[in-house]
């Protein structure tokens, strides 16, 4: 055991904490929703990218840093510590990008490594379906070739970005006569091309930062496939593994600014001597802090090149678990103030209402649970 | 950055393991619990001849001098077997002495400690059984050579086998902590049954006690007996740690075996999500316990903050586990013939040891809101 950060992790840390004071923007100062706020998002991405901050895992001959998950962490806890403007083409970057520069081609990798980093160009995720969501691999978009194209058909849904992305890593049916995981392709798709449609969905918090996409006889070339036609699914897998690699992230800092607020609030309101208040408050210390020792220790094993144990798989639960606890301790201590949506306190009542999802996006606590009893514990498939 | 047990520490805990699972099986255990003390003076030598009951006393006390990480892997093991005994009470005793700063005195007892000849427990509790060693009443008697003791101690740890125990109470204003003999004049020891029977619990009388030493007083003894009882506590997170790894593979393996219509059980969802909270239970526990462990050794700022969010986390998961474990296993979990109520009552007793959950959510609390 030895969870202190090495010489060269610390001169990251402390290089990158001056580089944050002195090129962090200003909070944004208008509606998120806007077309202005997408520019000023896009802003920040290009700086990030051209301080060298992006693509820290990415090998350099794409433009990263070649650097482990540690810097990444290194980085991500930061950015939150500094309440830094999210990264708008974090999906690409996170997920598709390090999968591009695994499995695509020299062509594929020139064309769109660069431009992603840059947030030149945005990118969605396209694979849950209406009919497609935990089962993802009875998807039914379907890709029909023609000459050196594919003609594709279907829908996906809850595409986060999609409203504001220029490309989608698209999954879809090339082959519905094998078995359902062998005839998937992933196409990387221009979403400007003719017969793609974006509709918002609004979510329960009211925003609407994800999609339904249509498809309508839309060309794509075939020069545009991802890995193998038909071999679709590795490509997907591999794109999931990039994506719960970076989950631990900076979720506990975030987390502590959030328990720093409540405990504000119930100073304010004059209950942080009431014993029920400290039990959550002490309830919430305790599962951010536990949360941040498994993300250290599924951390240490990927640092090692190890891939990550339990503790991988069950962070997710821990941490969708812990953050539904903590709105509702956060509501019960704000009493009528939580269900407010501006003023006093935090949005309290957006963090309710949006935490509902955490259980859902990125793999449901169920499939979560069905995975680690087959997988880890070697039970039988319940399916 | 290294979060994990290094080779040495994984080699310890398998000498550990390999150890006991041939002098203390259990079937051993089950024929301990039966017995008025549960101490087996076989086993007790052979740990001894290991070094494990010396594991963390300095060198100078004859000691092996290893750190609270050795502590959780060592006790983890021993957590899987519900070992018997009082290696617990006898740890947290010792290691109060040794951070006592009264160097006679432990320079006079430790040793004997160390080499097995001597056994040592710790007396805190009282009728309000709170292990907030502030509140307690028992006051000692300044008789110039010599300490007084005349009160009640509750919850005592394998007094019964102890030689001598630390009786923990106040000197005028101070909170003091005075030696004595178990066999001296006045001392009576009387049984607590209690529901791990593995680990006996005591009431202890001290009827004008009058041949007591003052190991220390003041702010020494408040220091020393938060530092025994840190490091304490790790070696109780690493036991249920370690059992909570027993209750997942026993029913696991179970879940495999057991057929109910005509497939095993453990493909229905409703029982794989069982064990897969049993996993992210035990997974997490032993984040929490290994951090704990580590912040202890380098003696880190966030030491006590570490040792109270461990003991709270893994004393909930432990009970959790337990009851999921049960769970799964049905009618048969239920009876005594099977292993689980070992590990199911090892885990209550581990949880009320050194204060439950709330009580160290209150400690976290005072931390986290008062800035303490």
């Amino acid at each position: 055991m030895d969870l202190t950060e090495s010489p060269a992790e610390q001169a990251f840390r402390e290089e990158l904490r001056s580089w944050m004071a002195a090129n962090a923007p200003a909070p944004f100062d208008g509606d998120t929703h806007s077309l202005e706020y997408v520019d000023y998002l896009r802003t920040w991405q290009r700086t990030l990218a051209e301080g060298g901050w992006l693509g820290i895992t990415w090998p350099k001959e794409y433009g990263g840093r070649g650097l482990s998950p540690v810097e990444q962490t290194i980085f991500l806890e930061e950015m939150a510590k500094a309440k830094a403007p999210p990264i708008i083409g974090g999906v690409g970057i996170g997920l598709i990008g390090p999968t591009i520069a695994m499995i695509g081609t020299e062509k594929q990798q020139e064309r769109f490594l660069a431009k992603m980093l840059l947030g030149e160009e945005i990118w969605a995720q396209g694979f849950s379906e209406p009919n497609a969501g935990s089962d993802l691999g009875s998807l039914s978009t379907r890709a029909v070739r023609d000459g050196d194209d594919f003609i594709v058909n279907g829908q996906k849904t809850w595409t986060s970005y999609a409203h504001v992305s220029d490309w989608i890593f698209l999954l879809v049916r090339t082959d519905p006569e094998v078995h359902k995981y062998k005839g998937i392709t992933c196409l990387l798709v221009d979403m400007k091309s003719e017969g793609v449609s974006v509709r918002p969905l609004r979510m329960m918090s009211g925003d609407a930062a994800f999609n339904e996409v249509f498809f309508l006889d839309v060309r794509v070339p075939v020069s545009n496939v991802l890995g193998e036609i038909n071999g679709g699914w590795n490509v997907a897998i591999t794109a999931l593994m990039h994506e719960r690699a970076n989950l631990g992230g900076a979720a506990h800092v975030m987390l502590s600014q959030f328990l720093a607020g409540i405990v504000r609030a119930a100073r304010e309101l004059g209950v942080a001597d009431d014993p029920l208040v400290r039990q959550k408050i002490a309830h919430a210390h305790l599962g951010l802090e536990v949360f941040h020792m498994t993300s250290s220790r599924a951390l240490s094993k990927v640092g090692k090149g190890e891939m990550p144990g339990p503790e991988g798989s069950i962070l997710k639960l821990f941490w969708s678990d812990l953050n539904q606890r903590m709105v509702q301790w956060a509501e019960e201590i704000l009493g009528p103030y939580g269900q407010l949506s501006e003023g006093v306190f935090e949005p309290f009542s957006y963090n309710y209402l949006r935490s509902r999802g955490n259980s859902i996006e990125a793999g449901t606590d169920e499939v979560l649970k069905n995975t680690i009893a087959y997988r880890v514990l070697g039970l039988p498939k319940s399916y | 950055m290294e979060f994990d047990l290094s080779k040495p520490q994984k080699m310890l805990q398998d000498s550990v393991r390999e150890f006991l699972s041939r002098h203390c099986n259990l079937e051993r255990v089950r024929e301990l619990m039966e017995t008025p003390t549960a101490y087996d003076a076989e086993l007790w030598e052979g740990l001894t001849d290991q070094g494990w009951t010396a594991l963390t006393l300095p060198e100078e006390y004859e000691g092996l001098g290893l750190g609270a990480v050795d502590l959780v892997a060592v006790t983890e093991a021993m957590g899987s077997f519900t070992m018997p005994g009082p290696f617990v009470s006898n740890l947290w005793a010792a290691e109060l002495i040794a951070a006592s700063g009264n160097d006679a005195f432990a320079r006079e007892v430790l040793p004997g400690v160390a080499d097995g000849e001597a056994k040592v427990t710790v007396a805190l509790l009282e009728r309000g059984a709170s292990w907030d060693p502030t509140v307690g009443e028992l006051a000692f008697e300044d008789r110039g050579d010599s300490y007084g003791i005349t009160g009640e101690k509750l919850f005592v740890s394998d007094a019964e086998v102890a030689d001598s125990i630390l009786v923990v109470g106040r000197l005028g204003e101070e909170l003091a902590i005075v030696a004595v003999a178990r066999d001296a004049a006045g001392v009576a020891v009387e049984a607590m049954p209690a529901m791990d029977a593995t680990r006996k619990l005591y009431r202890v009388n001290f009827d004008s006690v009058s041949d007591g030493t003052l190991v220390a007083r003041g702010d020494g003894a408040e220091e020393a007996l938060d530092r025994a009882t840190r490091l304490a506590i790790v070696a109780v997170c690493g036991e249920l740690v370690g059992g909570m790894q027993w209750v997942l593979d026993t029913t696991v393996e179970y879940a495999k075996t057991r057929e109910q219509f005509g497939r095993p059980i453990g493909s229905f969802q409703a029982v794989q999500h069982h064990c897969a909270d049993i996993l992210y239970f035990l997974e997490s526990a032993r984040s929490a316990a290994y951090y704990a462990a580590w912040a202890v050794s380098v003696d880190d700022e966030g030491a006590e903050s570490a040792v109270s969010v461990a003991k709270a986390y893994c004393s909930d998961a432990a009970r959790e586990v337990g009851n999921l474990g049960i769970q799964v296993h049905g009618g048969i979990g239920f009876t005594w013939e099977h292993d689980l109520h070992l590990f199911y009552k090892r885990a209550k007793s581990d949880e009320i040891l050194f204060g439950d959950a709330t009580f160290h959510r209150n400690r976290i609390a005072a931390m986290v809101i008062d800035g303490e």
